[in-house]
């Protein structure tokens, strides 16, 4: 298979460019579906930078969304704050100190104790909110305004304007993948990929393992924390659900639905999960049920993600027209060539 | 009631735990200064002495029930880890499925007794069902895949579980033949069913001990906990071998799933609470090790029970606060073999 370095940043842009247009021909009902779409994506991409770039499986993501979210909320609600800003680094501080304090004593271990401890911290999180009454309780708080941006009195963006804050959450999504892009082309996105390829040479060439994976938990908190935000602002509502481990788990098959380590994987896996999740859920109150078998097919058949079939499929009609012996070997590296596309570019 | 949500071990929440008024003799409202005073020997009310020992001889006897309950569950997670390499998040689900079937069996049948008797081996078999179809295919996959597997075995139990015996919170009356109180003083005194879970919870631990340090099929267990490529190597036939610890591990998990059912009420949310206490006592205890799941069990069942006494609102944090503890100290758990 040729590479072809440009063909996900072309997929992103394709795809940003259908969520931009969306609106004009979408219902109401679509457009907000597709604005939770992008949010999920979002909070998916700043997964990746751990789980599809440095090799760490974390199960306790949602704590620092949901740490954004419930920062945001006791702003907005006890303090009266709506200032678009000030909420924004208030959240984004919050989630980025969480995701210092838990990335600190989770990047000691590694493998299945990496797992099982941002499991349980993030449960420790989930309790938190979940317990201590200030935060609202078991049943969540609504958010009582939403955050607008003022510049001499002129309210320049307001988003309790659902098309307002439809395009500042697609920005937001274009950041992010551009901040995440350029990461992974910097020489501090390298020792990354050094880290989940071998850990080993990649601290015996002289890097720091501990304070690389320190960086990339608490540049993937920060982010988690801006899809938090955008999240508690779309809905207008956080509940200690949020923060719950299930959410970490379903934001880890976003990933991997997509395709883990091509950024545009987490945006493509967002929109089939949502979909796929709308639609189960109009045909049976037991959609979870759906939901479960599959994520358990999507394990068993789809290991590298739409991505990766897609990349399959492309690299079996590449050697079907060149009619080479070696297409076999084309066909089973699919996955890994699609994922190093990405890499390379 | 959110999944996950601390419904809790709290043993004033069921009818069948109200025995724990005894150790607030003040009445309900329990402060941290009461407590306090028991550590003092003194009690509540002012009486120095066998009061206020008592009342903390209960804590104690409380967190070691738990303890041995999660060590039920504990040590089923950590063998099929530490032998199939495989992070089994669905276990706790089994402890819920468990719980489920102790309370569905003894109302069909009127009895408890039968109801484990016979609700042991369907847990066993449906556990059996599960590993044939789905987590043969893991073994030789990334951690992420087994975790992402496990998490859809979540959902699919517990959406059977609502269709078929809903989303309510159900108790299981405590049998009539255990369902007395031992008398400690006067005014204490301690649910004698308690007893008998530590009792019945001891057991199993021997009997497994014995099982894993005496048999043959133990001497397996061990060997494939150690190196697990070497013992296929030997021609040992490994995936029988797999089949019955991960049976093993599901009944255990089921069987600690029954027996608390009549303290702990039955609860959707009940599997993912004692998955992630699980998970703490496995990392503290150190992965793969049945000695590190039972030490790690009794630390965090006592911590968790003087932590709820001492630091009520807090409690939950505690237990988590010894884990980051024991990790900073020990990056591998205590009992850390390989």
């Amino acid at each position: 298979m040729p590479n072809r370095p440009l063909v996900l940043p072309i997929l992103f842009a394709l795809l940003c460019l259908g969520i931009a247009l969306f609106p004009l021909v979408g219902d109401t009902f679509y457009v907000r579906l597709v604005a939770k779409i992008v949010v999920l994506a979002i909070f998916a991409m700043s997964l990746d930078l751990l789980v599809g770039y440095t090799g760490l499986v974390t199960l306790g993501h949602a704590a620092f969304s949901g740490t954004a979210g419930y920062v945001t909320a006791a702003l907005v609600n006890k303090a009266g704050i709506v200032d678009l800003p000030a909420l924004l680094v208030a959240a984004l501080g919050a989630a980025g100190a969480a995701a210092l304090v838990i990335g600190w004593i989770s990047v000691r271990t590694s493998g299945i104790y990496l797992i099982m401890i941002t499991l349980a911290l993030g449960q420790m999180v989930f309790f938190f909110f979940h317990d201590v009454a200030f935060w609202g309780g078991a049943d969540g708080v609504n958010l009582a305004a939403k955050p607008e941006l003022t510049m001499g009195g002129v309210t320049l963006l307001d988003l309790a304007d659902r098309m307002v804050f439809y395009y500042v959450a697609l920005a937001c999504l274009v950041l992010v993948y551009a901040l995440l892009f350029m990461v992974s082309k910097a020489p501090f996105g390298q020792v990354l990929r050094g880290i989940r390829i071998n850990e080993g040479r990649t601290r015996a060439l002289g890097h720091d393992v501990q304070r690389y994976k320190l960086a990339a938990f608490v540049i993937a908190g920060l982010l988690a924390g801006l899809a938090g935000f955008l999240e508690v602002v779309r809905s207008g509502f956080i509940s200690p659900a949020h923060v719950n481990w299930h959410e970490s788990a379903t934001v880890l098959i976003v990933v991997i639905l997509g395709g883990m380590g091509t950024l545009v994987g987490p945006v493509i896996g967002a929109a089939a999960l949502v979909l796929l999740e709308d639609w189960f859920a109009n045909l049976t109150v037991h959609w979870k049920l759906f939901v479960g078998l599959f994520v358990i097919a999507v394990v068993l058949v789809l290991p590298s993600g739409l991505i990766g079939l897609a990349g399959r499929i492309g690299a079996l009609r590449w050697s079907q027209r060149l009619r080479r012996p070696g297409a076999q070997s084309a066909v089973s590296k699919g996955a890994e060539v699609a994922r190093e596309g990405a890499g390379d570019a | 009631m959110l999944p996950g949500a601390r419904r809790d071990r709290r043993p004033t929440d069921t009818p069948a735990g109200r025995w724990c008024t005894a150790t607030r003799p003040g009445g309900s409202t329990s402060t941290v200064a009461s407590t306090c005073a028991a550590f003092l020997s003194i009690g509540p009310d002012g009486s120095f002495g066998m009061d206020a020992s008592i009342s903390y001889l209960i804590q104690i006897l409380n967190g070691v029930q738990y303890g041995f309950l999660l060590f039920l569950v504990a040590s089923g997670l950590t063998l099929v880890f530490g032998i199939m390499g495989v992070v089994n998040l669905a276990h706790g689900a089994f402890y819920m499925v468990g719980a489920y079937l102790a309370f569905w069996l003894s109302t069909v049948t009127g009895s408890f007794a039968l109801a484990i008797l016979i609700g042991v081996p369907i847990s066993v078999l449906l556990g059996l069902v599960v590993e044939r179809i789905g987590f043969t295919h893991l073994y030789h996959r990334d951690h992420l895949y087994q975790v992402l597997f496990t998490f859809g075995l979540i959902l699919v139990i517990g959406e059977l579980r609502a269709i078929l015996w809903g989303n309510d919170v159900h108790g299981v009356a405590v049998p009539p033949l255990l369902s007395g109180s031992v008398a400690l003083t006067e005014t204490q005194s301690y649910p004698i069913y308690r007893l008998f879970i530590s009792v019945a919870c001891l057991a199993a631990a021997v009997v497994l001990a014995a099982v894993i340090k005496t048999t043959r099929l133990g001497m397996m267990i061990r060997a494939s906990a150690t190196n697990r490529e070497m013992v296929q190597v030997l021609g040992l036939n490994v995936d029988r071998l797999f089949m019955v610890v991960f049976g093993l591990g599901i009944g255990l998990a089921a069987f600690a799933g029954m027996i608390a059912a009549p303290v702990s009420s039955v609860h959707p949310g009940m599997g993912d609470e004692i998955l992630i206490v699980s998970f703490v006592v496995v990392v503290i205890g150190g992965v793969g090790s049945i000695m590190g799941a039972f030490w790690g069990a009794m630390l965090i069942g006592l911590a968790d029970t003087f932590g709820a006494v001492l630091l009520p609102g807090a409690g939950g944090a505690v237990v988590y606060a010894l884990m980051a503890l024991v990790l900073a100290w020990r990056p591998n758990g205590l009992f850390a073999g390989r």
